[in-house]
């Protein structure tokens, strides 16, 4: 199965039922299936509609989110960049929802089908303001059905947008993919408000503990802003307090639960030299790993499955137990600083020779002989 | 003796006081939309209003007791959309002014137009950007000097039901808060009509738009759409240079075409009748 329809179908298995989306190169195949699928879906009242832009894709997904829609978009580089306001807009009035970035070659409009990590930092400061995000990275086409599950998850658990960070390479690559059955997968749903919720004076935003949320159409008579609001969503622009509070109760929300979030796949015991590396480049990590142990290099891997919130204190143990860090990223170092300010100890980088391609493993492993010596 | 106005149960109890300068229309704007719900005997809990960055956008938010999405500049009609195709049984109602739904938000006012989508959307318009300070809007008058167009605008303007009827629109109707009885008629018709339905509320910002145009105050302004609102009836009529000074209102246009919230659950339908045994 190919990985953007692994996506689709993950959404589906997911609960998701309202998808809006504008075609992009290399993500339009997760809209293409969901365009099949959702309006033929049962249970649910399944909505697929292609917008005018990306703009409106996600203002159309966050308006299903409040109606209690598990809902998603899916597109690419140019794409988020137009989305990245309402990704606040979500995070702001705590809309749960899904934004799949099918990673492209860029700046601008570059290379559609040429993989490149690329966005990586922009799913956690492309959008104004202060505010924390969850983004995940999947590496094959089993992560793509396996992790917009996950990713559904934690967008209704947290009440909060997430990202998952695919690429060219794994939305496009075809691979065996095991759905399991539907009992055997953890479905999260959001917690909305009870019945005889008051929304003039009952909690339905600003929680750490995650408010519950007073979806429309259940007769809360929900005020909803983005604008700077209390915990009641009553609108407060006047006051540096309500601001401070807006951002720390928003960010706190993550921030508290950052252990639940964060997950990272650690196969460094033992070992002298960790690869860092995500998304599909973690591939090209495991095979250059396996390499250099297989010459006696003691090598082992680090792969942060959730890149946002950072993983900075599994960085900081593991640091602490290697000798050096070889962060290997398809960029000229994206996330290479975030690990650097966590490590004590060295830490180096490889990008691919070419960027876009994947690291050749004999070009990983001259670096790793290089580092071990 | 009772001092509650009639409406105010369809006012958040909380909400208080208004974000409104003295003089400005959209009270009577707010008064009218409620008057035709509460006179339909409609429900506010089947209501979701949305509204953008603006003036306009205060009127339902967060006034009205009922659910409110108050949104981004521009955007109030992409989300509506998302709102309006999960949750089709709901009147969804988009307020926002001319700024907003005719510049940053004009792609988005076109094609849901097109789509036919059954939501009524009310556009107020002040010809200028009254929130910000005065600055140019794409329905400010050639000539006009504002904050951004110290030596006169230079540009040509929208009329906005044109833009409507053009894009797909089945109900279209203009009116100025002069007429407060028949922008309540109207928001009636639109509330039955199915298909989206767009009226524009020609209203005054005497602050900014009577302080530069020289139209000077409320009750000037009122004076002026009183003796140059034309009904359409009457305009058909007219020539183009009769015209040219006059506020053309009335119902422009209330046809029907295929809606796409019926057609999407027609589709859903089909599908439920064809695999009458199938799963997800």
């Amino acid at each position: 199965m190919q990985g953007n329809v692994a996506c689709a179908e993950g959404a589906l298995a997911a609960g998701c039922s309202f998808m809006a989306g504008y075609p992009i190169t290399p993500a339009t195949e997760v809209a293409e299936r969901l365009a099949n699928r959702l309006p033929a879906l049962r249970k649910e009242d399944g909505v697929f509609i292609q917008m005018e832009d990306e703009i409106s894709s996600l203002a159309a997904v966050i308006g299903a989110s409040w109606t209690g829609k598990k809902a998603m978009t899916a597109t690419s580089g140019p794409g988020i960049s137009l989305m990245l306001e309402h990704v606040g807009y979500a995070v702001g009035t705590e809309a749960p929802c899904v934004i799949v970035d099918v990673q492209r070659g860029g700046p601008t409009t570059g290379i559609p089908i040429v993989e490149l990590q690329g966005d990586m930092v922009q799913p956690r400061r492309g959008s104004h303001g202060e505010y924390q995000i969850i983004a995940i990275a999947p590496s094959s086409a089993q992560d793509m059905f396996d992790h917009t599950v996950l990713a559904f998850n934690l967008a209704e658990k947290y009440r909060t947008p997430v990202f998952l960070m695919a690429d060219s390479f794994v939305g496009h690559m075809r691979e065996e993919v095991v759905i399991p059955e539907p009992e055997d997968i953890e479905v999260v749903d959001r917690i909305i408000a009870p019945e005889g919720f008051n929304s003039e004076t009952d909690q339905g935003f600003l929680s750490v503990d995650v408010a519950p949320m007073p979806i429309f159409g259940r007769g809360f008579k929900s005020h909803v802003t983005s604008s700077c609001h209390t915990e009641t969503g009553k609108r407060n622009v006047t006051d540096a307090y309500a601001l401070d509070n807006f951002i720390r109760k928003l960010s706190g929300k993550i921030e508290k639960n950052r252990d639940d979030i964060v997950c990272v796949e650690d196969n460094t015991d033992g070992a002298e030299i960790a690869i860092f590396s995500y998304g599909i480049i973690h591939r090209a990590a495991l095979e250059a790993s396996a390499a250099a142990c297989a010459e006696g290099l003691n090598t082992g891997t680090f792969r942060p499955v959730t890149i946002w919130p950072f993983p900075d204190r599994e960085i900081a143990e593991m640091s602490k137990r290697v000798k050096a860090i070889l962060v290997l990223e398809n960029n000229l170092g994206q996330l290479l600083p975030y690990v650097k300010a966590e490590a004590s100890c060295p830490v180096h980088f490889l990008e691919p020779e070419i960027l876009g391609t994947m690291h050749d493993v004999e070009r990983v492993l001259v670096k790793l002989r290089e580092i071990s010596r | 003796m009772n001092t509650t106005h009639d409406l105010d149960k369809y006012i958040r109890p909380s909400a208080r006081r208004t974000t409104n300068c003295p003089g400005c229309g959209n009270g009577i704007l707010a008064q009218s939309i409620l008057r035709a719900i509460d006179d339909e005997k409609l429900d506010m809990d089947d209501f979701t209003f949305v509204s953008g960055i603006g003036c306009a956008a205060w009127i339902p938010s967060p006034f009205f007791y009922a659910d409110i999405l108050h949104t981004t500049h521009g955007r109030p009609i992409a989300f509506a959309t998302g709102i309006k195709l999960a949750s089709p049984d709901r009147n969804v109602m988009v307020v926002s002014g001319d700024g907003d739904l005719l510049a940053i938000g004009g792609n988005h006012l076109i094609h849901a137009a097109r789509r036919n989508i059954n939501m009524t959307v009310i556009c107020v318009n002040n010809y200028i950007y009254g929130m910000t300070g005065g600055q140019v809007a794409p329905t400010t008058p050639m000539g006009l000097k504002t904050m951004t167009t110290p030596f006169g605008n230079l540009e040509n303007f929208f009329d906005p039901c044109k833009l409507a009827i053009g894009s797909g629109a089945t109900y279209v109707a203009r009116w100025t808060v002069y007429h407060a009885l028949q922008i309540t008629r109207a928001v009636k018709t639109a509330l039955n009509h199915k298909g989206f339905s767009f009226i524009e509320i020609v209203s005054q910002c005497p602050v900014q738009f009577g302080r530069k145009s020289g139209m000077g105050s409320t009750t000037a302004m009122f004076d002026h759409y009183k003796e140059n609102a034309v009904n359409i009836s009457k305009a058909k009529d007219m020539t183009e240079q009769e015209l040219a000074e006059k506020i053309v209102v009335g119902e422009l246009l209330n046809i029907e075409k295929p809606v796409l919230d019926d057609e999407l659950a027609k589709l859903r339908t089909s599908f439920r009748e064809r695999s009458g045994d199938a799963e997800d």
